[in-house]
């Protein structure tokens, strides 16, 4: 067992912690500033017309928003801290995806075998 | 009491003398034995002037294992009380459906299945695997500690706090008569008005909070503290097995504390999630805790899939067989387990679209597990096998957790489940695998690390008197269960009206009773490896009783504070043995002063108040839940100015005691 010598040069994973500049968090404050201005004009200004659409802008903008915060304040990239920070992130967002989308899907599904003429009252009226 | 009754109301809440069970006799019975023992104890505390030793040297303690030490003797603790409550429901069953009505109230007998659910899983199981990751894998990864000392402390007493909350309400008012999961709306406010549920939540609330974070301590641990050259494909198996475990609990527990806070504002403020009106609905309910609830099972059974390859590899002398099999394999089991929750309620009411997928993910996270059976068969397949006490264990959990894996699949495949829901076949199956899997694991592991703990090894006699116990004991316990189940009996009723039922019962009673032999020989193997600790083939001077292979066996038993005077570097996979193979030789100079943290008593300050406020709220008696809060805050902010929080082991002291441990090796002082 002793064949795997090969790796003499052992060196400690440089897993460095990534630390802001100024000129980064100020972009990130900007970007952050204008991304949250939008949505109030396209809500006050009633801009694109339909609510729908404003509200799936307004999402977007959000989603939008906080993919600037954790890349400009939360310094998450490949690099920082061995890409754990990343890795993490994408870990954390599976596992909310799976619970969000799959109780969506199950109570939804629960909820189209109820009987269909039954209400509130009726379930409070139950023995 | 000459009390006006609204002032009674505002200093004590809902707590009243009636809440004391005097008339329970079953209740007195054990109160009276519980104290007389309680008093014995702390007399002989006393007597023998030990509260410093145990302030000072345990409790206080920020050592990753005396903490990991402390937590397997809450979880023992903890599991004498779980299984006493076991016996209590097999006996009354057994009375009962031989044509009488047994001897507990339906209301007693309710609380009790709860409370060993409860227990069993929140405070045996937990506390057990936290304790030996704990313990075990700081030494695996060659670190001095873990990466939060003083966190890792506080987690322990916030753990034992909830198990005395629980504890706590044998003697004063009453527990859930829910089922361990507390489903509403039989646990709202409605149909459970009194305390037993909120004693549950609290419990788990305050519990939970130790949990996560010991999970974010262990990961920061592993993640940051490697030992140089440990790159994550040479981190041991129980290592990689506790990484997974720990984001599993990070990643679930949050749910498990939002979905309780959510019933607690159902019951304290008159919300309506999950009521039957309202706009509530208690199936979010169940959909939520059991999207905590299936990682949990893999949360306990992952540290012993870790142990059991140790074990393997060990006594097999034998590199562990497919070692990058192993970690994709706990790695998939750590995903796969967020999408399977669905299986415990295939009867609910989903649609076959639901019930398909569920069902067919369920049965492919079998898969992952199957390959790790035959990952330790292969090692074991012209292994130079030593059966010590350790690798019985593991054979038994093979034999033993193969079948519960079968049933479970059964159990996956939706129209069988619709049979079988909510039967005795159910309760036959998770007994299985949590018994022959995490029990049967984590037995194993105290075994095998206890030598490294206290420096001697355990009893095999007794050793083996506990394992085939167990071993008889289970299958003569469960398989009648099986069999009920199958007859269509379900789970947590306490009444029978068919006695031809009853030789099933009485021959589960006995198996329970052998299991009950087995956890006693399971004590007498330390106490009597204890007496005999002297003897040569008990003591373990050199550090290395079973010729292991991870770096945990390079230190003394047990090891110094420090755990290694230097840090290792490491070249292999299991990297003591191939330290050992290249003729490794300690240092014997050169050492230098060793940092450490200081001990502080804030955790269990901390923890003692968070016992409190839990109490206050579970009783309604809100001053005191306001001052614990407070307090709570206060300690914890002021806990934040203590700057005295480390100090050195100045370099003569590691050198004396590594000259010590020098001297211990070449034989010249007994240990």
């Amino acid at each position: 067992m002793s064949a795997h010598s090969h790796d003499a040069a052992v060196h400690r994973h440089e897993s460095g912690e990534a630390h802001g500049t100024v000129g980064g968090y100020v972009t990130g404050f900007l970007l952050s500033a204008i991304l949250t201005v939008i949505p109030f004009w396209l809500v006050m200004s009633g801009a694109l017309g339909s609510t729908t659409l404003t509200a799936i802008a307004v999402l977007g903008l959000g989603v939008a928003q906080i993919v600037v915060q954790m890349v400009y304040f939360l310094h998450m990239s490949r690099r920082s801290e061995g890409g754990w920070t990343l890795m993490a992130f994408v870990f954390t967002a599976i596992i909310i995806f799976i619970a969000v989308i799959g109780s969506i899907w199950v109570m939804n599904h629960l909820h189209d075998h109820m009987m269909p003429e039954m209400t509130a009252e009726d379930a409070r009226a139950l023995p | 009491m000459a009390l006006d009754g609204n002032l009674q109301q505002l200093v004590f809440g809902r707590l009243t003398f009636e809440a004391i069970p005097i008339h329970e006799p079953i209740l007195v019975g054990t109160f009276a034995v519980v104290a007389l023992i309680g008093v014995a104890v702390l007399a002989a505390i006393t007597r023998y002037r030990l509260w410093g030793y145990l302030w000072n040297e345990w409790f206080t303690s920020v050592d990753h294992k005396k903490i990991g030490i402390m937590y397997i003797i809450l979880a023992l603790v903890m599991f004498l009380r779980g299984l006493a409550d076991a016996l209590m429901l097999r006996l009354h069953q057994a009375m009962a459906s031989g044509g009488g009505e047994g001897y507990l109230t339906p209301h007693h007998y309710d609380q009790i299945f709860t409370a060993h659910g409860v227990i069993m899983i929140f405070f045996v199981a937990m506390p057990l695997v936290t304790g030996l990751m704990n313990y075990v894998m700081p030494l695996q990864i060659g670190a001095r500690d873990v990466a939060f000392p003083f966190l890792n402390n506080f987690s322990f007493w916030m753990t034992t706090s909830g198990a005395v909350l629980v504890m706590m309400s044998l003697f004063v008012g009453e527990f859930a008569q829910t089922g361990w999961l507390a489903y509403p709306p039989l646990s709202g406010i409605d149909a459970s008005p009194w305390v037993g549920v909120d004693y549950y939540l609290w419990s788990l609330q305050i519990a939970g909070v130790g949990t996560t974070l010991s999970g974010i301590n262990l990961i920061v641990t592993i993640v940051k503290m490697r030992c140089p050259g440990m790159t994550y494909m040479r981190m041991p198996v129980f290592t990689w097995t506790s990484l997974c475990t720990n984001i599993l609990i990070v990643a679930t527990f949050p749910v498990l504390t939002a979905v309780l806070a959510l019933l607690a504002l159902d019951r304290y403020v008159g919300t309506h999630f999950f009521t039957n009106d309202g706009g509530g609905n208690p199936m979010m309910y169940v959909n939520l805790i059991w999207i905590w609830g299936h990682p949990e099972v893999y949360i306990l059974v992952l540290p012993a899939f870790g142990i059991f390859s140790e074990v393997v590899s060990t006594f097999s002398g034998k590199r562990l067989f497919g070692y990058k099999s192993m970690v994709y394999a706990t790695a998939a089991i750590m995903i796969l387990s967020y999408l399977v929750w669905l299986h415990h309620f295939f009867t609910m009411g989903s649609g076959a679209t639901v019930n398909t997928f569920f069902g067919i993910t369920t049965m492919i996270i079998s898969i992952p597990t199957g390959a790790k059976i035959f990952n330790w068969l292969f090692t074991m397949y012209r292994g130079r096998i030593r059966f010590d006490v350790p690798m019985m264990w593991t054979v038994g959990f093979m034999l033993t957790f193969v079948i519960g894996g079968m049933t479970g699949v059964l159990l996956a495949v939706p129209p069988a489940d619709f049979v079988l829901h909510n039967s005795l076949f159910l309760v036959a199956h998770f007994h299985n695998t949590i018994i022959g899997g995490v029990v049967f694991g984590l037995f194993a592991g105290i075994v095998y690390w206890f030598p490294k703990a206290f420096g001697f090894k355990a009893d095999p006699f007794w050793g083996k008197v506990s394992f085939w116990c167990w071993q008889i004991g289970f299958w003569v316990a469960f398989m009648p269960i099986y069999i009920l189940g199958l007859m269509g009996i379900t789970r947590r009723i306490s009444q029978f009206e068919d006695t031809s039922l009853n030789i099933f019962f009485v021959t589960a009673a006995l198996g329970a009773l052998l299991i009950l032999f087995g956890t006693l020989a399971f004590v007498a193997q330390f106490a009597v490896g204890y007496l005999r600790r002297k003897q040569p083939a008990y003591a373990d001077a050199t550090g290395d009783p079973w010729n292991g292979r991870t770096l945990e066996w390079a230190v003394s038993s047990p090891p110094p504070a420090y755990n290694f005077a230097f840090t290792p570097v490491v070249h292999d996979l299991d990297a003591w043995w191939d330290m050992k193979e290249r003729g490794y030789a300690r240092p014997l100079t050169g050492f230098r002063p060793v940092h450490m943290p200081h001990y502080t008593g804030t955790g269990i300050i901390l923890s003692a108040l968070s016992l409190v406020l839990g109490f206050a709220l579970i009783w309604h008696i809100w001053w005191l839940s306001a001052m614990s809060f407070a307090a709570i805050i206060v300690a914890a902010i002021a806990h934040t100015f203590n700057y005295d929080r480390d100090y050195y082991i100045p370099a003569g002291e590691v050198a004396a005691t590594e000259a010590a441990r020098t001297q211990l090796l070449a034989g010249k002082v007994a240990s």
